[in-house]
């Protein structure tokens, strides 16, 4: 299972650049579609929610790929002091 | 203290904590259920799509808040107390609200309506980003483990009965204005709909009393000193590795999942049933109310549930029938409202209207537009649109192909109850995905990061990827015309890639012990 974990981390740094890809383009076709002042408002909130987001899945992607979730913290104790 | 006393205690929490919960919920979606008669009062009547589309907007815009809603409230609980800190936000909330229901329409004061709305929108949002989880933490913190999910489902009751609260309000107003039916909903549609949004500053005045009259009782004041663990809630939850991926993975693994069932089961399904379907008003109302007044008990059932078997698989379960059978049951919203399936009885078509309007370039052609009510043999009654052009001086003939649109949809009883149960099944995903959440995500982050952490994956999930699910399914509609069901296809990948996740990563410890 934790291999999968681990491999399965590739999958999801890839799929943020891909889902940034795909919302952008969208946005530029349907602006390019349809340039009215609504349009552009609409995709612009919807480019600016979802890329930090979609750079979240990376992130996740990473730890998971460095094994940060082969162990979840079961309590306080197991929280390092550095980060607190 | 003994355990009868703490039950009791807990009762006494889980009580005070849902009226005020339910009555911000209702607040927040009474917006929602009038989205279409405030599309008509605050954006321009020239494209009803665009007005749709912006109000829904609006609407999302207090979604896409509630993560920075819980930030701030959460910083302020730990400055100010908890207990202060919840009435702040239902005044806010309530405030905000009762002004929606006094701004003038575009009608009056141009853009400026709109603009103001959101604003409101916005404050409604943030208020509301500080008012759940709280409260469910709590009584989560405070519950016996074999008994955790039992008790925090009952505050997951509260959201689901706001909205039911909002539809049944909208529905009474609505009829009560006039002895004539038809002027009453004139009325409604004209100025009436403020009246649900007044009837907040009630509510929330008697919710305010009560959390008033809760004395600060060792259990809440534990909340205040429990709350002093943030001093930058920002920097903790994002700067520290443990936090950043216990917040990532509670995100991707199960409020991402979960937001996106609960806003398809309940408002995107109401949304479709009302502008594709084109069902009645009240009958699209009145089938919600029944489909979730039978399924909301069942939130009590599986958080129970979850006590036994762990909470991790039956929010996947949710999940995987949700992707499984979005489309099955959408499409059959379709088939059951499809007037082309019926037969008529044509001794009751009645005309209803008939308007004739010249073609603007060519004064020897009218546009006939005639309005009818068609009658079928199943009981059911549309109205139908039926728009041609004729040559001036002969109205029975008709150079083009009739264009014809079904809109007041009222469905026979067979039909409209098979429509209720289909929405108790969506509701029932929603109970499955959201009743045993609340223990889960207490149980996934030890208490030295519960505090600043849990409420962000919460908010993100549930504002952002399920509030902006009518609005997302609805912009696919428009980009992928030919397709009504292509709006679908968003809560079942986001649900799909949560399903995923949460089966890999996440773990079915039921944890003995949330305050160590």
């Amino acid at each position: 299972m934790n291999a999968l974990k681990k491999w399965l981390g590739i999958v999801w740094i890839l799929l943020g650049p891909v889902a940034i890809y795909f919302l952008i383009k969208t946005a530029a076709a349907e602006i390019a579609r349809n340039p009215v002042i609504d349009t552009k408002i609409q995709w612009g909130v919807f480019v600016v929610i979802f890329i930090p987001i979609a750079l979240g899945i990376s992130i996740f992607g990473y730890y998971a790929w460095k094994g940060e979730y082969e162990h979840l913290p079961e309590n306080s104790a197991e929280i390092p002091d550095s980060e607190h | 203290m003994n355990q009868p006393t703490a039950a009791k205690s807990i009762w006494k929490v889980i009580a005070a904590s849902s009226v005020g919960t339910l009555i911000e919920w209702y607040d927040f979606y009474i917006f929602g259920s009038l989205a279409t008669v405030i599309a008509d009062q605050f954006f321009p009547k020239v494209n009803p799509t665009a007005a749709l589309l912006s109000t829904l907007g609006t609407f999302a815009a207090g979604f896409i808040v509630r993560p920075f809603g819980a930030l701030v409230f959460g910083r302020l609980g730990d400055l100010i107390g908890r207990k202060y800190t919840f009435l702040l936000t239902l005044i806010l909330m309530g405030g905000s609200t009762f002004a929606i229901g006094l701004v003038p329409g575009y009608a009056s004061i141009g853009f400026a309506a709109p603009l103001i709305v959101l604003l409101l929108r916005l404050l409604q949002g943030l208020a509301l980003g500080g008012e759940y989880g709280g409260a469910a933490t709590y009584v989560a913190e405070h519950s016996p483990p074999h008994k955790r999910g039992y008790y925090t489902s009952w505050i997951q009751t509260t959201a689901t009965l706001g909205l039911f609260l909002s539809l049944g309000v909208i529905l009474i107003t609505r009829h009560m204005l006039d002895a004539d039916p038809a002027e009453s909903v004139r009325k409604f549609n004209d100025w009436g709909w403020r009246i649900p949004f007044w009837l907040s500053i009630i509510l929330v005045g008697v919710s305010v009393y009560i959390r008033l009259k809760m004395k600060e009782s060792p259990l809440f004041s534990r909340i205040k000193a429990e709350g002093k663990i943030s001093v930058n809630p920002l920097k903790e939850s994002f700067g520290h590795k443990t936090n950043l991926k216990m917040v990532l993975l509670a995100l991707f693994g199960a409020t991402m999942g979960q937001g996106v069932v609960w806003y398809t089961g309940q408002f995107y399904a109401q949304s479709f049933i009302e502008t594709v379907c084109r069902i009645s008003f009240d009958q699209s109302r009145t089938m919600l109310l029944w489909g979730i007044l039978f399924a909301t008990p069942f939130f009590i059932v599986f958080g129970s549930w979850s006590d036994r078997i762990g909470r991790k698989w039956i929010m996947l379960a949710g999940m995987l029938l949700a992707i499984g059978t979005y489309h099955i049951i959408f499409n059959q919203f379709q088939t059951l409202s499809d007037p082309t399936a019926r037969t008529e009885v044509t001794d009751k078509r009645k005309v209803l209207k008939t308007t004739t309007t010249p073609v603007a370039d060519n004064s020897r052609q009218l546009v006939r537009t005639t309005i009818s009510e068609v009658h079928f043999t199943d009981g059911a009654v549309f109205k139908e649109t039926r728009t041609d052009t004729v040559q001036t001086g002969n109205a029975t003939a008709s150079f083009s192909a009739a264009k014809i649109t079904w809109h007041d949809k009222q469905l026979d009883t067979s039909s409209y109850w098979k429509f209720v149960l289909l929405i108790f099944v969506l509701v029932l995903y929603v109970t499955m995905v959201y009743g045993p959440i609340a223990a889960f995500l207490v149980e996934l982050f030890p208490t030295r990061i519960r505090y600043t952490s849990m409420s962000l994956p919460y908010h993100i999930g549930n504002g952002v990827f399920g509030g902006l699910t009518p609005f997302i399914a609805l912009l696919l509609t428009t980009i992928y015309v030919d397709d009504k069901l292509s709006g679908l296809w968003y809560p079942i990948i986001v649900a799909g890639v949560c399903a995923v996740i949460g089966a890999v990563y996440i773990s079915n410890r039921i944890d003995p012990d949330v305050n160590d």
